[in-house]
């Protein structure tokens, strides 16, 4: 079964079960399964994010009126086909490790002449950031169905991997809260949203290789910057920097545990 | 917060030395990338304060620090760690101070119902809820539960009102680390998440026989 009649069996099994409970939350878990139904027969409406994220990086923009299609995600100057699938990997222009979202604000910066500040501190539903979240749609929708191929072959590389495991089990806060207390054991759910184990090459492929996402109860295109973001929101962590060291190497820890699966990318989730 | 200070204390501050120290001898399998300073540098510019999650919930307290290590917590070798850690969080339980465990258990599962609280969306004065259905399964009637955490229902009725059974229950809401180090529970009154009276409402939920949590079992009708 694909995560999307997966999606489906959950929610009928809400609908089938809401008989017990209150009705105000009967009416919001059938009306989310109705959105949800809707966006599926009209396919992924990611694919409009895509639409305009493949717009942004065609079209000449900032002080240096250049588009973004010599950037090099990784595979060399203007390859797209791919590169999500390979991300996050150390640049050596920049001598970082970087995930999609930060080598985007590089490129913005150094081929566009833009400031990537604002870009950083936008909230996430204004329109520095939907920028962002399209042009993740776009990229993410050219790995579609490769595999993903993250290697450790560098030592910033590996370094990034070992801070991101650290990270994943870091608790702090006032509930103790780590990555790892909701996603580290097998076959947990919060409420009735299915956990993935990140820690496993299952999980973490379920993680990872299905975001950037369309959210049907949201109507948000989320990237995996947002993803975390509010992952850490529910930790009752402070707020994450949007591409900081911390956000890259957690990516650089799922996508590499995911090693191998394949890209299911832009995804299509509650 | 209080006994948060109090332990923060005699703690392994973020970029202190003595943490640097006693995690990375501890624990080679992290690699010699996670080294500890880069750990700190990492941490310290990749967050911001946001509303009430202030930048000091990166700070952790001993327990906090000893768990975030799973693969060291667990193991045989840091029994006696273990222990000390569970001892020094029974050691901030108090008992309800006029004898009285059990409030009402419609207010109980209100608060068990709601995870608001302590998020930089939520704001200074929201109410905290106590997170419970998020996971654990509780009254029977409440099908959305998660299940990190074991299944409460008939709480009460499998186990009686007996002393030990109930301070085993309060000790458990107000310090869940007392009696497992590492439990993934929150320690919902030593952190100041709920006060006497809630965790008293939370307690009738689970014990009173009025509440759905110890309803007789049978076929519905
Ligand atoms: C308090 C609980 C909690 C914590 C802590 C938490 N998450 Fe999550 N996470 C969730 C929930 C709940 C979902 C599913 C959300 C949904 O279905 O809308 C989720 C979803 C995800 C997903 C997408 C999974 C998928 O299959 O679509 C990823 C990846 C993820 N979390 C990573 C992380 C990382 C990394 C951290 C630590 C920074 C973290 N989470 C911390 C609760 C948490
Ligand atoms: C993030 C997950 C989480 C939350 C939130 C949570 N618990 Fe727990 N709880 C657990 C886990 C895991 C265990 C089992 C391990 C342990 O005992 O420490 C547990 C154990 C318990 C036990 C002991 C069960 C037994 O076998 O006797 C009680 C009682 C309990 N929880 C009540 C509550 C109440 C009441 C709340 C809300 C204030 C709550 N829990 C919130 C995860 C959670």
């Amino acid at each position: 079964m694909d995560r999307a009649s997966v999606g489906i069996m959950a929610f009928l099994a809400v609908s089938a079960a809401a008989v017990t409970v209150a009705y105000a939350q009967k009416d919001a878990a059938q009306d989310s399964i109705e959105a949800y139904r809707e966006a599926l027969q009209d396919g992924n409406p990611a694919e409009l994010y895509e639409a305009s994220g493949e717009e942004l990086w065609k079209t000449p923009a900032g002080p240096k009126a250049a588009s973004l299609e010599r950037c090099d995600l990784g595979l060399g100057p203007g390859v797209v086909k791919g590169a999500y699938a390979q991300l996050p990997r150390h640049f050596a222009d920049t001598d970082r490790v970087q995930d999609l979202e930060s080598r985007l604000l590089t490129c913005m910066q150094t081929l566009q002449g833009k400031d990537p500040k604002p870009y950083i501190e936008a909230s996430f539903t204004a329109p520095p950031k939907e920028e962002m979240n399209a042009l993740a749609a776009y990229i993410s929708g050219q790995s579609k169905d490769a595999p993903i191929a993250v290697t450790l072959a560098h030592p910033k590389e590996q370094a990034m991997y070992e801070l991101g495991k650290r990270m994943f089990n870091y608790q702090g806060g006032p509930y103790d809260f780590a990555c790892a207390t909701c996603h580290g054991q097998e076959g947990t759910r919060i409420r009735l949203q299915e956990l993935p184990y990140i820690p496993s090459a299952k999980g973490a492929a379920a993680g990872w290789s299905s975001w950037p996402a369309y959210r049907v109860s949201a109507g948000q295109m989320w990237s995996m910057q947002w993803r975390l973001n509010d992952c850490f929101r529910q930790q009752r962590f402070p707020e994450p920097v949007y591409t900081s060291d911390a956000t890259i190497a957690l990516s650089m820890y799922m996508a590499a545990t995911a090693n191998g699966a394949t890209m299911k990318t832009p995804g299509i989730k509650r | 917060m209080k006994h948060f200070a109090l332990l923060a204390a005699a703690l392994l501050a973020l970029a202190g030395p003595a943490l640097s120290q006693t995690v990375l001898s501890q624990t080679a399998g992290w690699g010699p990338g996670a080294d500890d300073a880069a750990f700190s540098r990492m941490l310290a510019s990749s967050f911001k304060g946001k509303g009430v999650a202030t930048i000091d919930r990166l700070t952790q307290d001993e327990t906090q620090a000893f768990c975030s290590n799973p693969v060291l917590a667990a193991s045989p070798a840091a029994a006696a760690q273990r222990q000390r850690i569970e001892a020094a969080n029974m050691a901030t339980v108090k008992w309800p101070s006029d004898g009285q465990w059990l409030g009402d258990w419609k207010q109980g599962e209100a608060l068990a119902q709601s995870g608001r609280g302590n998020t930089w969306s939520d704001k200074a004065d929201t109410p905290n809820g106590g997170n419970c259905y998020n996971c654990h399964q509780i009254s029977p009637t409440e099908i959305s539960y998660g299940t990190i955490g074991p299944s409460l229902t008939q709480y009460g009725a499998l186990r009686g009102q007996g002393e030990e059974t109930l301070k085993a229950a309060w000790a458990k809401i107000v310090n869940a680390k007392a009696s497992n180090a590492c439990s993934n529970m929150p320690r919902a009154g030593h952190m100041g998440i709920l006060g006497e009276t809630q965790i008293k409402h939370l307690m009738a939920l689970l014990f009173d026989p009025k509440s759905p949590v110890n309803a007789q079992p049978g076929p519905t009708k």
